[in-house]
């Protein structure tokens, strides 16, 4: 467990990281709290030439509040957007970080990067598809911001392309007809979930968000009408999200909670509209 | 006031608390050390073809690379308590048999070193059908794993106590139950480390390792390395970051390291990493056993009957079988049974060998009876603690023989059960229970009820032999324990024993012990716990294991003391005035009993013994150090009927707890768990507690969630802590311990083990629970939500009826991935095949596909970097085609193989023309083996499905824009791909 050699750069700038990332493209990973990167790396299952180290860059050390979103700069870790002072404009975010990883991890991990790595059971992805966040990328030659819809594509897997990196997340702040739900349920607090259901909503509807079930976060669309006898599309989703057996549950338990979880989360957010 | 019996601190914690403990891998590396790594195998069964080490050896900085050839050459195979030819050495020779077994060890000026050079040795394996589940490999048409053995059966016996037969025969009742006892570890924060270094001018050899005994080891690995055990020297550290038993199996590894540093010319330092630990240091043994009792109408157990199939994984490792004849002879628990028949095979499995693991065979045991038990209170419609009081040994009984051999010292049974019962409040939590139960939830209690034998008997795996067998090559028995007390010239006392402590607290309580015999404040004692086999007293049966310490070890230690007590009143009595019988040593001093005035302080007393040694009185002998070998009389080897006193102590346990389970998703809350120990005379109550609590902690990992998982085809899948879930300290309920003290008349202290006994009682104690709250029984563990769901809740709702084939592709439990589907393209089924089997069109076609040729007409060989999102690897792939029907259908098989780990698949296409179309129907059975099966497991079938979805929409993708091409080269992609 030993990670072949590589180099280490620590860039001054965002421009300097970016300038760095477009020479390396796919040889060089952007590290910033290396929660996941550096046991991947350890393990030599990824085998980059250059790591470009952004976790001080204070340029992406920063959460605002601009027009109505939550932008989380890239070197902000979990533990930090947890203690902001303002996270009570979004309420899904104060539900959904305790659960990311333990309070050991949530120190160094960070809230881009866990979006960037983007495994199929992590909180932080389904929160921002629930609520319909977005990614802002930025290369060399500029930055774009992609919808969380098109951001992951599969298993670890993003539309990232090699020369672009995270250098922040958009979240929108609740409104103030909306409420939220969350649940997990996992081998034990603070793993990988085996399920985690999200769910964003007003009178009017729910968004409903699944991890840990199909390869990437994925929502389905509850209307009034559907919340209130919800079963039947929650069966459908539980179906259609294909999820596999794996050494922690079976495919079938995968569906059931999909089921229960669901409702359960539903029924939060219709109590606290309604 | 006395020391024993107090919860004096642990003198041990201020230098932990400073950082200043001195583990493994604090102890200094010689000038020149290097670093070994080990080159391991991917999958779980197969033959060496072909070691190419050539380019691992040309990497600078290499030192070496060493190979079971070579360790054929230069050692022995380890010797076994079971005489069959399935050698094992310390690196695979000829054969793989397990996923992590050892194959080649690359010596290196740095660790990072040694692994760049491991991803460059190139292994030619030729697979072999792996055999995971021990009915499997017991049947006549199995694998062989050895074939010089002819059989997956290494042992075979069957015993009978009593008179069973009868008893059956007479039974008012007969219940039987069968279970499965699961894999797990006990998973120590530190793991292995070897620092070896070889002395050619004496031609010997100096290591440094974390064992943890037992020493029967030490002539097993001198004999491996052939040398006498004076030219192997084992020095173990200070500390120690836990073992459970765990570091026992460390003892290839010492042969290993020791070997590559003989080769080398090196002193070697090699840590083992968690993957490694996982993957391939140890594990319980998994068991299947099927029990039976006789019952008479009043609900007593008349005669029971167990059939064991024990799985100890590839190689019968020492002490290997032992886990099924440590308990042999308390099978019947605290239960007074006196016909019990039993029938024990030992089967070999394409899985890590089994050891010493904390519990060590107590758990498997204690599974089946407690559960049958439970079952038996279910026919007789007995409460299921009234059966158990009615079938307990009877105070008046002790010491108590059991039937197949086991003397139970001490203990009152009954009235331990009936103290728990009402200390711990089971009216109130029955209560609770029909309360909960009103209310529709699913509440259960659970009981289990056992004997925690500690001390082993050095002669236990003997019961494996014949009497005839046991004839020829001589009896095995007793338990040598050894402690050195001795008085320095400035007279301070220090304690040395042969026990290599795991973080339990010996110095604490060695301090206790020999203060009290010698009057003396403990924390003027200092005690020694790093050993050196050279230099230190120790016998076969030092170590730490089978709770021996605070029975045995202080045992010895206080013997010690009271000969060093003697001495010293001898010498102060000359100076008090008086006979010796008239001094007593107490508060740091020698006192005259009939003038208490009168005193001399120890120290003085023990330093004229080194300064004026012709001064002390005759009988005072000289110097003041004592060493006493210790062992309990009682532990003979096996009489001729294979009755065996298998261990030294027996202690007594009452679980019981109250448990919910939320049937919504399958998870269990421990409401209650009360746990009543008669462990003797309790030493230090705080650290007693540690230890309960400890093997409490494990108990519920194994009940709940830990299992080392395997696929059908030998993949090992859980190689990290995300997969293997050992509890967190959150998920700990709380735990009401309580005691009950009746000293074993056989120790010297009174005290008996009680370091295990919750990860015996404590997972069948959750299982009864869980069963009493679902109203099903259960047969196995980790009983994970998923599980437990499962049983819970067998039907689910259909899938929307546009979904009607998702049943259909539903996946088997665990993962062989099979799968399949078809895709329609707008082409000739001749341009389709043509495509299939032109490699130059097929090269353009693999995404990271460096060269690929043709080996034979219709196989091939390519070189191709594949990866998913961040994680790639570079891999060769060997594949071939058969069964071909030209333009219509054909076979493809290969395997792919890298760093990453080892994929082997088979496939079968056929191209159905319709009109302008041609519908491709195709099945895949990919296995996937290695690293990536150890930490990805996780992930791995969704990662596998998406490539696979991927390479048919480029497939059908491209024969849109271009000529027809590729479909088989993307779908041997998908082979590729797999590993």
């Amino acid at each position: 467990m030993k990670p072949p050699s590589f180099d280490y750069s620590k860039p001054d700038t965002v421009d300097e990281a970016l300038n760095l990332l477009d020479t390396e493209k796919s040889n060089a990973r952007i590290l910033a709290g290396g929660q996941s990167l550096a046991a991947m790396l350890n393990m030599r299952l990824v085998q980059p030439t250059v790591l470009i180290d952004i976790s001080d860059l204070s340029e992406l050390k920063t959460i605002t509040i601009q027009n109505q979103t939550i932008q989380v700069g890239a070197a902000i870790t979990q533990a930090e957007l947890l203690a902001w002072d303002q996270l009570h404009q979004q309420p899904l975010l104060e539900k959904v970080l305790p659960w990311v990883g333990h309070y050991q991890t949530r120190q160094r991990g960070t809230i881009c990067g866990s979006i960037a790595h983007s495994d199929p059971s992590s909180e932080l992805p389904l929160a921002l598809a629930v609520l319909e966040g977005s990614i802002l990328a930025r290369s060399k030659n500029g930055s774009r911001k992609i919808k969380t819809t098109e951001f992951q594509i599969g298993p670890m897997q993003t539309s990232l392309k090699d020369n672009e990196m995270i250098t922040a997340v958009h979240i929108p702040i609740a409104a103030t007809d909306s409420a939220f739900g969350f649940k997990e349920v996992g081998p034990r607090r603070g793993d990988f979930a085996i399920t985690a259901v999200a769910a964003a909503g007003t009178k009017d509807g729910v968004l409903l968000g699944v991890a840990g079930v199909a390869d990437v976060p994925t929502t389905k669309h509850f209307s009034h009408k559907e919340t209130q006898e919800p079963n039947e599309l929650l069966n459908a989703f539980a179906w259609e999200l294909e999820g596999s057996d794996d050494v922690h549950a079976t495919a079938k338990y995968r569906r059931n909670l999909v089921r229960h979880l669901g409702k359960d989360v539903i029924n939060e957010v219709l109590n606290a509209v309604s | 006031m006395k020391n024993v019996g107090q919860s004096i601190e642990r003198v041990e914690d201020p230098a932990l608390l400073r950082g200043e403990g001195q583990f493994a891998d604090d102890m200094a590396e010689p000038i020149g050390c290097c670093y070994a790594a080990f080159l391991r195998s991917p999958i779980a069964h197969a033959n060496i073809r072909n070691i190419d080490k050539e380019k691992a050896e040309a990497l600078p900085g290499i030192i070496t690379v060493i190979t079971g050839k070579d360790i054929l050459s230069l050692t022995k195979p380890f010797i076994s308590g079971v005489k069959v030819d399935a050698p094992q050495y310390a690196l695979a020779t000829d054969t793989v048999r397990y996923v992590g077994e050892p194959v080649a060890i690359v010596v290196a000026e740095n660790r990072y070193l040694a692994e760049d050079a491991l991803e460059l040795i190139d292994v030619k394996y030729d697979l072999c059908q792996a055999v995971i589940d021990p009915q499997e490999a017991a049947k006549s048409n199995a694998p062989l794993l050895h074939h010089a053995v002819g059989s997956n059966i290494l042992h075979e016996r069957w015993f009978k106590y009593g008179d069973p037969d009868e008893a059956f025969e007479n039974a008012y009742k007969i219940v039987e139950t069968t279970i499965d006892y699961p894999r797990n570890s006990c998973t120590p924060i530190e793991t292995f480390v070897v620092l070896a270094k070889y002395r050619p001018g004496d031609e010997a050899y100096d290591v440094t390792a974390n064992f943890q005994g037992p020493y029967t080891l030490h002539p097993v690995m001198a004999r491996s390395l052939c040398v006498e055990g004076n030219r192997l020297r084992l020095k173990t550290p200070p500390d120690s970051g836990g073992s459970f038993g765990v570091k026992q199996a460390i003892f290839p590894y010492v042969v290993a390291i020791s070997i590559a540093a003989k080769v080398s010319g090196k002193p070697i330092k090699w840590v083992e990493d968690r993957l490694e630990h996982l993957t391939a240091s140890t594990s319980s043994t998994n068991r299947v056993t099927t029990i039976k009792a006789a019952l008479n109408k009043k609900g007593i157990i008349t005669a029971l009957d167990y059939d064991q199939l024990e799985d100890c994984g590839a190689y019968l490792r020492a002490p290997e079988p032992a886990t099924i004849y440590r308990m042999h002879g308390n099978m019947t628990g605290a239960y007074a049974i006196r016909n019990v028949k039993i029938h024990n095979r030992v089967a070999v499995t394409n899985k890590t060998p089994t050891g010493l693991m904390r519990g060590f065979g107590g758990p498997q045991v204690y599974f089946a009876l407690e559960r049958l038990v439970d079952v038996a209170a279910e026919k007789m419609s007995l409460d299921p603690l009234e059966i158990r009081k009615r079938n307990l040994i009877p105070a008046t009984a002790m010491p108590y023989k059991t039937a197949p051999g086991a003397v139970l010292d001490s203990g009152n049974y009954l009235s331990s059960v009936l103290r728990a019962e009402a200390d711990g409040n089971l009216e109130y939590l029955k209560q609770q229970r029909d309360n909960a139960r009103k209310s529709g939830r699913l509440y259960g209690i659970g009981y289990s009820i056992i004997v925690e034998p500690s001390i082993s008997n050095m002669g236990y795996i003997t019961t494996l032999l014949t009497p005839e067998e046991r004839e020829k090559s001589g009896a095995k028995n007793g338990a040598l324990a050894s402690a050195t007390v001795a008085f320095d010239p400035s007279g301070s006392v220090t304690v040395n024993v042969s026990s290599v402590p795991q973080g339990q607290g010996h110095r604490t309580v060695l301090a206790q012990v020999v203060a009290d015999e010698l009057g003396i404040d403990h924390k003027k004692i200092m005690v020694i716990t790093d050993h050196d086999t050279v230099k230190d007293s120790w016998s076969i049966a030092s170590g730490n294991y089978s709770s021996r310490f605070s029975g045995a070890v202080t045992g010895a230690a206080k013997i010690a003391s009271k000969r060093i007590a003697k001495r010293l009143k001898i010498i102060a009595a000359a100076d008090l005035n008086t006979t010796p019988d008239h001094v007593e040593l107490k508060d740091n001093v020698a006192r005259s009993t009939i003038n208490t005035n009168n005193t001399i302080p120890l120290n003085r007393v023990a330093s004229k013994a080194h300064w004026s040694p012709l001064s002390i009185p005759e009988g005072a002998g000289s110097g003041l150090s004592e060493t006493a070998f210790w062992t309990l009389p009682e532990l003979s080897e096996p009489d001729q009927m294979d009755r065996i006193n298998s261990s030294g102590t027996y202690g007594f346990i009452f679980d019981f707890c109250g448990v919910e389970v939320n049937p919504k998703d399958g998870s269990v809350r421990i409401d209650k768990y009360v746990t009543m120990h008669d462990a003797g005379k309790v030493l230090n109550p705080k650290l007693a507690d540690g230890q309960i609590k400890g093997a409490f902690a494990q108990g519920i990992g194994a009940a709940l969630l830990e299992q080392l998982s395997y696929s059908a085809d030998g993949a090992f899948e859980t190689g990290t802590f995300a997969d293997y879930c050992p509890p967190y300290a959150t998920d700990m309920p709380e735990l009401l311990i309580l005691h009950d003290e009746h000293p074993s008349p056989l120790t010297p202290t009174g005290a008996k083990g009680l370091g295990e006994g919750n990860c015996m009682s404590t997972p069948v104690c959750i299982a009864n629970a869980i069963s009493d709250a679902i109203g099903t029984e259960v047969y196995t563990l980790p009983l994970t939500r998923s599980k437990v769901h499962k049983i819970l809740d067998n039907e689910e709702p259909a899938p929307p009826a546009y979904m009607e084939a998702a049943k259909k592709t539903e996946r088997n439990e665990g993962y062989s991935l099979n799968s399949g589907g078809y895709t329609i393209i707008k082409a000739t089924p001749e341009k389709i095949w043509a495509s299939i089997l032109n490699p130059d069109e097929l090269i353009s076609l693999i995404p990271g596909c460096k060269s690929l040729i043709r080996t034979a007409p219709f196989s091939f060989n390519a070189e191709a970097k594949i990866g998913v999102g961040p994680i790639a690897g570079n891999f060769t792939a060997d594949f071939h085609f058969s069964d071909l029907v030209e333009h219509r259908s054909l076979s493809l098989n290969g395997t792919a193989s890298g760093a990453l780990g080892i994929a082997t698949g088979t496939g079968r296409i056929k191209l159905e023309p319709n009109d302008k179309e041609v519908k491709v129907d195709y099945s895949y059975s990919i296995t996937i083996n290695g690293k990536i099966a150890a930490v990805g497991a996780r992930l791995l079938e969704g990662v596998v499905r998406k490539l696979i979805e991927q390479t048919i929409n480029n497939f059908v993708y491209g024969l849109r824009d271009s000529p027809p091409n590729g479909i088989l080269f993307k779908l041997f992609r998908w082979l590729g791909i797999r590993n």
